[in-house]
């Protein structure tokens, strides 16, 4: 297969490729509003925002919302929607607080029973919407009143909790200081387990991105400047040096945040590298062809539901743990910010494009915004009303800049 | 002394990055068709966007002069109010509207707020006489065949009291006989006074209905010839589009014996999925052998992307019946992926549609359908994936920047090489090419014949699907001909020809 297939065709030249910057605007743009608005929100506290316990807050107060916006990008990346996905943390919390307050079954029984419950949840929904052919829109809104009924019909009016100490650690805890604690001068006390995972995860991060460069460079693609490229590896590891010292600082790494991390990793690994996440992207880009691509649609679509309903199963428990108690209520609007933060983060509205880390970081604007307009005593309207125009805006600037890259394709 | 209905002067119009027009000129007589040749990209649709006021005033430089006045549009509205009307390639109807409501959408006859139906539907009904479309005005529009709902989109323009009418790739989806009837209306409205441009890349078309040729190439206008004053002809149209003499639209290719039968298809019969009781391919029999290109023609509806579709893992049709053999032994198809494992590719007829997910990039692209090839236990090797992305790249002259940009921002011919690029990479011993340079300039045409060439040199059976008869004869070692889903004729290179082939592929009695 070496064969130049088109000999003696004159006809043009193939133009030599520019070796030229490649900043994807829409991508790199929620980072660079993500570092906007935590400076302005830390100039607006005082410093507050960026305070050792706050941060740890900020982690563990968004965290089930950020659970929820990994498996959200990914049903929006698939071309549909899951409006369901609070009712699912409300019943799923129930679902683990009778199993075991009520059952006094083990917690990891529990918690395992109710991420399968959360599995069969998403497979319904699933089977619906990849099967039979409902719209998601349809399947989640019904999904929506069908899961809160049960959670009241579970709880009736009140809650049930306490919930074991270890759900509660998942939940609201910390990391023991299994090595002790180092000095870092006028910081004081910090713990060496967190630095040095801190480090561990700058020092992985910088590897990975170093292989990748070298790997792309051995087959002739363009890469980053290597100004831009250092630069941009030193910035992510100060953000993480930052914020694992200040941590360290407090009270240890809050087990959730461990938990971000990994399901941070495994989804973007899954998402680029694995045939069922290119299979995800390709069914919403363009469902005909993926179909057409020997893409196995249905599938594709019914496990993507499957997943959401795990990732909001699990977003129930830690959800439930941190209050400690299921309640009735819980889970309200969740679907939204989810939703919200899938977007904020760069995907598209017609599916097809999105990543992990975009989701993470849409998820990350808004807990910044919720707690630093908190910390600076705005009342709860005012935040809605920010949240909201932030949406608009990141979507307004997604449009607008494909219409404008489209302007020059279209001649 | 010559009366100009339209001028355009010194039209320059440029995006970032890109300049699409620069100093264009465009002169159209008054009651005459004028036809605007060019490749892909040399600025036919911008200019035609400029005329229709799509790029507002204000966004180019350079002068429109509409009988005799400067204009200043601000959008469609200001270019229709002064008879101006442009029809796109894209159909623009609502398909579940009725006839009657697509033609005055946006313009209703209404009393007093109120759509006054019998005043429209009578309305309507003059306005597709004059086009020779006799359909009732209460039809769907989407019930239509795409011939019947350009006819609507004319008649559409005609409702609006249109003194200009643009054209833009009229005939691309019409079957022979549609287009010549469309052919023969464009010169009635001509015979009426209407003014028409038509844009087509059919040259023999233009050259067959147009008095006045304009050519522009890369955003420039390279000149205006007069059709029989100047005895225009094909290759003199293609001269000026290319910049150079095209001595053979057709790169050489050694004949050579074909091999053995590949693939057998017997007996074949689909039914239509919306009417289960159509017989849209009825007892086709075809055999394709190594090495050898094969073509089949038919009118539009004859049901050859049907047939292809129905064989590619049934993607079309219920129903289905016959049998399919591979390399002698029967083969049992029931899905894309089953058809990709026994080495069958197909190249859809709209690749946008069909072929490409154009907000991923050439990489993902060219890996799209033999993603399995480059996995190991569910996880894509991305480094060889980029290796065989490159590789294609360069075999198939894909001019992009690079692998990662994303497929929408290729142009036409590049993009339909990556979906050659994605079946190639499959390693298919057959490959069903429909369509596959509709919608593509004359020089990537070319080079995607070559491409078809050296994959026959490779021993690989192709079929190619076409409209354009002359690209059957020049590319095909054999040509069946199909008929309202009926195999009606088998031609050799040697006995094809136009003539022969449009006997078998009108020929509408059973054997």
């Amino acid at each position: 297969m070496s064969l130049d297939v088109v000999p003696g065709s004159d006809v043009r030249a193939p133009a030599e490729a520019p070796r030229r910057l490649r900043i994807n605007p829409r991508q790199s743009g929620i980072y660079v509003a993500f570092a906007l608005i935590v400076v302005l929100f830390a100039v607006l506290t005082d410093g507050a925002l960026l305070r050792p316990g706050n941060i740890s807050n900020i982690i563990v107060q968004n965290s089930y919302v950020l659970i929820l916006a990994v498996g959200m990008m990914l049903v929006i990346i698939s071309g549909h929607i899951d409006l369901s996905v609070g009712s699912v943390v409300a019943v799923t919390g129930a679902i683990c607080a009778v199993l075991t307050v009520q059952l006094g079954l083990p917690w990891w029984l529990a918690v395992l029973a109710t991420l399968v419950a959360g599995a069969l949840i998403g497979a319904a929904q699933g089977y619906w919407i990849a099967y039979f052919g409902i719209p998601a829109f349809i399947v989640t809104l019904a999904g929506m009143l069908v899961f809160r009924a049960l959670t009241l019909t579970v709880l009736g009016n009140q809650g049930i909790g306490p919930f074991p100490d270890e759900i509660r650690t998942l939940a609201n805890g910390f990391t023991g200081g299994y090595l002790g604690n180092v000095g870092l001068g006028p910081l004081g006390g910090a713990d060496l387990v967190s630095l040095l995972a801190g480090v561990l995860v700058v020092v992985g991060f910088g590897v990975a991105q170093w292989r990748s460069r070298r790997a792309r460079q051995g087959y002739g693609q363009s890469v980053d400047p290597m100004p831009l490229f250092v630069g941009k590896i030193v910035f992510a590891a100060v953000v993480v040096l930052f914020v694992v010292v200040q941590l360290a600082r407090f009270r240890n790494l809050p087990w959730v945040l461990v938990l971000l991390a990994v399901l941070a990793l495994g989804y973007s690994l899954m998402a680029s590298r694995s045939v069922f996440g290119r299979h995800v992207y390709a069914v919403g880009g363009n469902l005909q062809a993926a179909t057409l691509s020997g893409v196995r649609v249905r599938p594709v679509t019914f496990w993507v539901f499957v997943n959401m309903g795990v990732l909001a199963a699990l977003a129930g428990v830690i959800f439930a743990g941190r209050l400690n108690q299921a309640g009735p209520t819980a889970g309200t609007a969740f679907e939204l910010d989810a939703i919200a933060a899938a977007f904020i983060g760069g995907a598209a509205v017609q599916g097809g494009v999105g990543k992990v880390v975009g989701a993470i970081t849409g998820g990350l604007i808004m807990g910044v915004i919720n707690n630093g307009m908190s910390l600076i005593g705005a009342p709860s309207e005012r935040v809605m009303l920010v949240k909201g125009l932030v949406l608009l805006a990141a979507v307004a600037y997604d449009v607008w800049t494909k219409r404008r890259s489209g302007a020059v394709a279209v001649r | 002394m010559t009366d100009h209905i339209l001028r355009m002067r010194g039209i320059t119009k440029s995006f970032p990055g890109v300049t699409a027009l620069r100093d264009v000129e465009l002169s159209v007589r008054r009651g005459e068709i004028h036809g605007v040749c060019g490749e892909n990209g040399a600025g036919k649709s911008t200019l035609m966007k400029i005329l229709s006021g799509v790029y507002q005033h204000g966004s180019y430089t350079g002068q429109v002069v509409f009988d005799g006045e400067d204009c200043a549009f601000g959008g469609i509205r200001d270019s229709e109010a002064r008879g101006i009307v442009i029809i796109h390639q894209e159909l623009a109807l609502v398909p579940q509207l009725s006839i009657a409501e697509n033609l005055f959408l946006g313009n209703e006859r209404a009393t007093r707020g109120l759509i006054d139906w019998n005043r429209t539907n009578h309305a309507a009904e003059r306005h597709l006489r004059r086009v020779g479309l006799r359909e009732n005005p209460t039809t769907p529009a989407g019930a239509l065949g795409v011939g019947k709902q350009q006819l609507v989109e004319i008649a559409k323009a005609l409702s609006k009291e249109v003194r200009l009418l643009i054209l833009d790739e009229p005939t691309a989806a019409l079957n022979d006989d549609d287009s010549a009837h469309l052919l023969d209306l464009l010169r009635g409205l001509r015979d009426e006074g209407i003014t028409c441009v038509v844009i087509s890349h059919k040259l023999g078309e233009i050259i067959d209905v147009a008095d006045t040729v304009t050519i522009l190439r890369d955003g420039r206008t390279i000149e205006t010839l007069d059709v029989r004053a100047d005895q225009l002809t094909e290759e003199r149209l293609i001269a000026g589009m290319v910049g150079r003499d095209l001595e053979h639209r057709f790169p050489p290719r050694e004949p050579t014996a074909p091999g053995e039968e590949v693939l057998r298809i017997e007996d074949w019969t689909v039914h239509s999925p919306t009417q289960p009781d159509r017989r849209v391919v009825d007892g086709a029999t075809l055999s394709l052998c190594r090495g050898e290109i094969v073509g089949l023609a038919g009118l539009m509806g004859a049901g050859r992307t049907e047939l292809a579709m129905s064989v590619f893992g049934r993607s079309y049709g219920v129903r289905i019946s016959g049998r399919i053999f591979k390399d002698g032994k029967e083969i049992d198809v029931r899905s894309v992926r089953a058809a990709i494992r026994h080495g069958i590719a197909y190249v859809s007829e709209d690749r946008k549609r069909h072929g490409l997910n154009l907000v991923a990039d050439v990489k993902r692209n060219v890996s799209a359908a033999g993603l399995g090839l480059l996995a190991n236990r569910g996880w894509v090797n991305e480094h060889e994936e980029l290796r065989v992305a490159e590789r294609f790249r360069d075999r198939l002259r894909i001019k992009t920047p690079d692998v990662l940009a994303p497929t929408h921002t290729l142009s036409g011919g590049n993009q339909q090489k990556v979906v050659l690029a994605k079946w190639m990479f499959t390693e298919p011993d057959v490959l069903i090419l429909d369509e596959p340079t509709r919608g593509v300039d004359v020089g990537a045409k070319y080079e995607i014949y070559a491409i078809v060439n050296s994959l026959a040199a490779q021993g690989k059976a192709v079929l190619v699907i076409s409209s354009e008869l002359p690209e059957l004869l020049g590319l095909c070692d054999r040509i069946y001909a199909l008929s309202a889903g009926r195999v009606t004729g088998e031609l050799t290179a040697g006995e094809a020809t136009q003539e022969r082939l449009m006997r078998y592929m009108t020929q509408e009695d059973r054997r």
